[in-house]
């Protein structure tokens, strides 16, 4: 099949190169374009049929003319996969941007990736603590994990993944993780700020960087995320890594994805979004967990940006429906000088209760994280109400609600960028002594004996 | 039924073209070197438009394509229950066994163990005239469930030939004067509903042990329920939830579409967990379809079918089946992508436009209905729905709305404000408790519908004044009003929350409902008198033994103790009353 080359271009439509009269070509094919220059573009068949066949061209269009060359490759996508991948920086497609030399394949891995039996799964049960408290007490994260952290715009969140990235550690174990960064799209700003803060820290060494920056092509983005989760579970299931993969921008790549279907006139979803995006996204995301049997796990980061804060816009929305939970960034904590401004209303870890409690975290780490979101959800409400009537119109209960939302905000969630506070005393038991500035009869939320054991000053001992 | 090959004309995601054979509609077919699942759904000229139930990359045109000449069906038998299939019937235990932990493709797995025997105990004789859904004998399936063999539909006559014994699936343990052998698997079209005789009026309640749909909005055995929410408001818990304590005799879990790990701790957990009744594994009575977001979209839109040809089949036995579907909406999905991608026309917001209508159909294949065989069975089903951004106007959910009798309406406010289950009280709403009301006043108390509307008038009541509260605050009220306000935070608090999480709290019967409704009335009740006898409303709240009745509910025992409890809040208000 290789070695055969077409000249029979018939159309060029965005990144979308249509031919016909080939050979029988594979669905998901690896195509090689030779532009009559001489410069070589890859792309891959999208659509096959004995008449036509589409492929796409991950470098984009520009240049292609009827005479160029195309020769099939008679494989799908596959990656070159090794240990030696740990510490090297890999452009969008997979080769070295660094320098350095190629990676010698231990494997050559298919990059769309099988889906995970689910009952070949293990649950997800082993408590990360990032040291950040709005996380660990409220979201907490657990190992196998993908959790994303909805951004928008002009928000810290980058600091926030590098926090977690710097932080994150299994109470009571020495099992390090190896980060999967993958960049697609992002400006080379934000690349570099990325880059310098792992070379600071020193994780560079024990990270994989997949690098497709602003003014790279477009199309290359949709295999970029496939290629890192290719690494990260080659090191996790074959290898018994720990594997932390932390994507950014999740908004980037449903564009490049949006931009495929458009071209391929495909029927639109909403807001112009292909309808299998959910689908797409979920062969992504459900590449996350832990398999029973091996030692390794990837838990996910994808960041995503909020197009106009609004988290239903689809690819938030899609994202929450497919992600164990979400991070929120909040733009009016982020104005109020609050750092992380982490929103933990709208924010979840629907892993969580399998993660904390007795023998994990603490034993009253659910009760006290139920009644932080609860008072610290009706101090808010009231902060609104307190806009028209003033503090007088309130009983005492609401008052103290009122000023908890306060303390909540300064002192909870406030913490420095290399504060890294652990569960028990860092964040637990500083949850406590901000909650003793409500009446015990106010906490509802709180099992009496967590009271008696934990309150710092009626606690019976 | 002739086989005949044919070729790939053309390959686009999921859809396969191809030509050279004359498949029916529906009819099964193997694609490919690697022989690929597929069903056909479109038939153009000599062009035949299959979507294939696994990942087609690197299949080239030219590639065979074989007709089967059956319509995708599921193997119902003994052995269905404690599976854990895919969303075309491979268990997924065998698939592992056969492939690793990934899936891989072109691996055929039978959906019953065709090897196990199992003791088939003849209940019909020789000599009697028998004819479809008639029960010829019962084989203990699991500790708590006997499975019941039944004549396949279609087939009737003379018993020639019956023997109890050791048998597997296949051997014949049944042979009719016409020569009919009846073994105890038989096969059904997923598409097609399973016949019975008529179907009854609901009016027997589905329990579950959850308090706000109990007691607020009940659910029948045979009813239909959609549980529309967006993103993080709690929709799986409540499915896993009704999986988990529902007094049905089968259930049936659909994961649609969801997330992996969900689909595990779903698998993880439930062999661990028991039925409250029996004291056994819910597993025993459990049958599971995982079929997970990134796993083939074509299986995903077949799981639905799978799942509820398997719950009427335990229907036809005479058994109540609680079908729970998560998410109907990953289904309707699926049915978008596939329709984009065979370029139909396309409805309200890409959906095709048979959307509602494949909507009814799979609803109305619940219900409960005499069988063939004579008795009661009921088919519940219960459908999780998730709307892009939380917005019940979209399609799927209108869709959905139009046709279900209970809807339970998550809200992403209370999930925030953690109240969980997040079911909002002022927009849910149930149309069964009409023909319900009877079996409650016979069963439980002959005042249980009027307790619950006084319960759920005192909600109503709420939000209008908090109305009012929002605007002048709650010290602006006069006090019966400002009561009034505590009574029905004590109604969401006490009772509306419920912690799926916490053992004990997890699951409420009908009974302690109701006690726990009526206390909370008795609560009022008192206040109201002390008040007027010159309490303080401060007070009468404030009271340690109203704390005590309310925290008692996450400790065991609770129902033998709630009524010592109220009795002790009741005098506490009264003192109030001395005090001042």
């Amino acid at each position: 099949m290789t070695g055969k080359e077409y000249r029979t271009i018939t159309d060029v439509k965005g990144p979308l190169v249509f031919l016909n009269k080939t050979e029988p070509v594979a669905f998901g094919e690896i195509v090689e374009l030779r532009l009559t220059d001489g410069t070589l573009k890859n792309g891959q068949v999208l659509d096959t049929s004995d008449d036509q066949v589409i492929v796409q061209v991950f470098e984009g269009t520009a240049s292609i003319d009827k005479q160029t060359g195309i020769k099939f490759l008679g494989d799908v996508f596959k990656l070159p996969v090794s240990t030696d991948m740990i510490g090297r920086i890999l452009d969008g497609a997979g080769r070295p941007r660094d320098g350095g030399p190629a990676i010698v394949a231990d494997e050559m891995a298919d990059i769309i990736g099988a889906a995970i039996n689910p009952y070949s799964r293990q649950s997800p049960s082993s408590f990360i603590q990032t040291g950040i408290s709005a996380i660990d007490a409220c979201t907490s994260l657990v190992r196998g994990q993908k959790l994303p952290i909805f951004s928008a715009s002009g928000l810290p969140h980058n600091d926030i993944a590098l926090q977690i990235a710097r932080q994150a550690k299994l109470v009571g174990s020495d099992d390090d993780f190896v980060v999967v960064f993958c960049a697609m799209g992002i400006t080379a700003e934000e690349y570099n700020f990325f880059v310098h803060d792992l070379e600071r820290t020193g994780a560079l060494e024990n990270a994989c960087l997949f690098v497709n920056l602003a003014d790279d092509p477009a199309v290359e983005r949709l295999i970029t995320p496939r290629l890192a989760l290719t690494a990260a579970e080659y090191l996790a299931f074959e290898h018994d890594y720990h594997v932390l993969v932390i994507y950014t921008d999740m908004t980037n790549y449903c564009e490049s994805l949006r931009q495929i279907g458009a071209a391929r006139e495909e029927v639109p979803g909403r807001r112009g979004y292909p309808g299998y995006m959910y689908t797409d996204l979920a062969m992504l995301y459900e590449r996350a967990g832990l398999v029973k049997g091996k030692k390794g796990s990837i838990t996910q980061f994808p960041i995503l940006t909020m197009p106009g804060d609004d988290i239903t816009h689809p690819i938030p929305d899609l994202s929450g429906y497919i992600t164990e939970g979400q991070i929120v960034i909040s733009r009016e904590l982020h104005q109020k000088g609050i750092y992380p401004p982490i929103n933990v209303l709208p924010s979840l870890s629907r892993l969580m209760n399998a993660g904390i409690g007795d023998g994990k975290t603490r034993e009253d780490h659910k009760s006290v994280s139920d009644q932080l979101y609860a008072a610290y959800a009706q101090g808010r409400e009231l902060r609104g109400l307190v806009a028209i009537v003033g503090e007088d119109a309130l009983n005492e209960r609401d008052l103290q609600l009122l000023k908890f939302a306060d303390i909540f905000e300064n002192q909870f969630l406030r913490q420095s960028r290399d504060e890294d506070r652990s569960i028990g005393e860092g964040t637990l038991d500083y949850a406590w002594e901000l909650l003793s500035n409500i009446d015990t009869k106010y906490l509802v939320r709180l099992d009496q004996k967590w009271i008696d054991k934990y309150h710092p000053t009626e606690k019976k001992e | 039924m002739s086989k005949e090959n044919g070729v790939i004309y053309r390959i686009s995601g999921p859809v396969v073209t191809a030509v050279g054979i004359s498949p029916r509609m529906y009819e099964v077919v193997r694609v490919g070197n690697e022989g690929l699942m597929g069903e056909v759904i479109e038939l153009h000229g000599d062009q035949s438009v299959i979507q294939v139930y696994e990942e087609t990359s690197g299949v080239r045109p030219g590639e065979p394509v074989v007709r089967t000449g059956q319509t995708l069906s599921v193997q119902l038998g003994p052995g269905l229950l404690t599976k854990i299939y895919d969303g075309i019937q491979r268990p997924l235990p065998e698939l592992e066994k056969t492939m690793g932990v990934f899936i891989k493709r072109g691996v055929d797995a039978d959906g019953l163990d065709l090897e196990k025997i199992w003791d088939f105990n003849a209940t019909s004789k020789k000599g009697d005239s028998v004819s479809s859904g008639d029960i010829l004998g019962t084989v203990q399936e699991t500790k708590t469930i006997e499975h019941k063999v039944m004549v396949p539909p279609g087939v009737s006559g003379k018993i020639k030939d019956i023997k109890s014994g050791d048998f597997n699936v296949t051997q014949t343990v049944c042979t009719l004067e016409d020569g009919t052998e009846i073994q105890m698997m038989q096969k059904w079209p997923v598409r097609t509903p399973r016949p019975f005789t008529k179907k009854h009026a609901p009016e027997v309640p589905l329990q579950t042990g959850q308090r706000i749909l109990d007691f607020l909005f009940p659910l029948a055995k045979g009813g239909t329920a959609g549980i529309p929410g967006p993103f993080g408001s709690g929709k799986t818990v409540t499915q896993q939830q009704l999986a988990k304590w529902s007094d049905a005799d089968i259930v049936v879990y659909i994961g649609c579409g969801e997330r992996g790990n969900e689909m595990t701790e779903v698998l993880d957990e439930f062999p661990h967990l028991m039925d409250p009744k029996t004291g056994e594994a819910l597993m025993n009575r459990t049958t599971m379809i995982a079929n997970t977001s990134n796993m083939p979209v074509a299986a995903r839109e077949a799981s639905v079918y799978t799942g509820i040809t398997i719950a009427e089949y335990f229907r036809d036995m005479g058994y109540d089946v609680a079908l729970m579907a998560d998410s109907t909406s990953r289904w309707a999905e699926a049915m978008r992508e596939i329709s984009s991608r065979l370029e139909e026309m396309p409805g309200e917001e890409g959906y095709p436009a048979y959307l509602s209508s494949r909507l009814a159909e799979f609803y109305e294949r619940a219900g409960r209905v005499e069988t063939l065989a004579g008795g009661d069975g009921s088919v519940s089903v219960i459908g999780a729905v998730s709307p892009p951004g939380g917005d019940i106007s979209e399609p799927v959910s209108q869709g959905t709305l139009r046709i279900v009798k209970v809807f339970w309406g998550l809200d992403a406010g209370l999930a925030r404000q953690r109240h969980f289950p997040a079911i909002n009280w002022l927009n849910s709403y149930s149309l069964y408790p009409p023909s319900l009301d009877q079996w409650y006043r016979d069963n439980i108390k002959s005042d249980f519908p009027e307790i619950r509307t006084e319960i759920s008038a005192l909600l109503q009541v709420e939000a209008e004044l908090q109305e009012i509260v929002q605007l002048v605050g709650s010290d602006a009220l006069p006090v019966d009003q400002q009561l009034t306000l505590e009574v029905a935070r004590m109604i969401r608090e006490f009772f509306l929350q419920q912690n799926a999480f916490h053992d004990v709290d997890t699951y409420s019967d009908l009974k302690l409902q109701y006690n726990m409704a009526k206390a909370i009335l008795s609560f009022q009740e008192e206040s109201k008198k002390a008040i007027a006898g010159g309490a303080a409303l401060e007070d009468v709240v404030n009271i340690p033994a109203r704390t005590d009745l309310m925290r008692g509910r996450f400790e065991s025992g609770y129902e033998d103790k709630i009524d010592e409890m109220l009795e002790a809040m009741n005098k506490q208000i009264a003192d109030t009353m001395e005090a001042n």
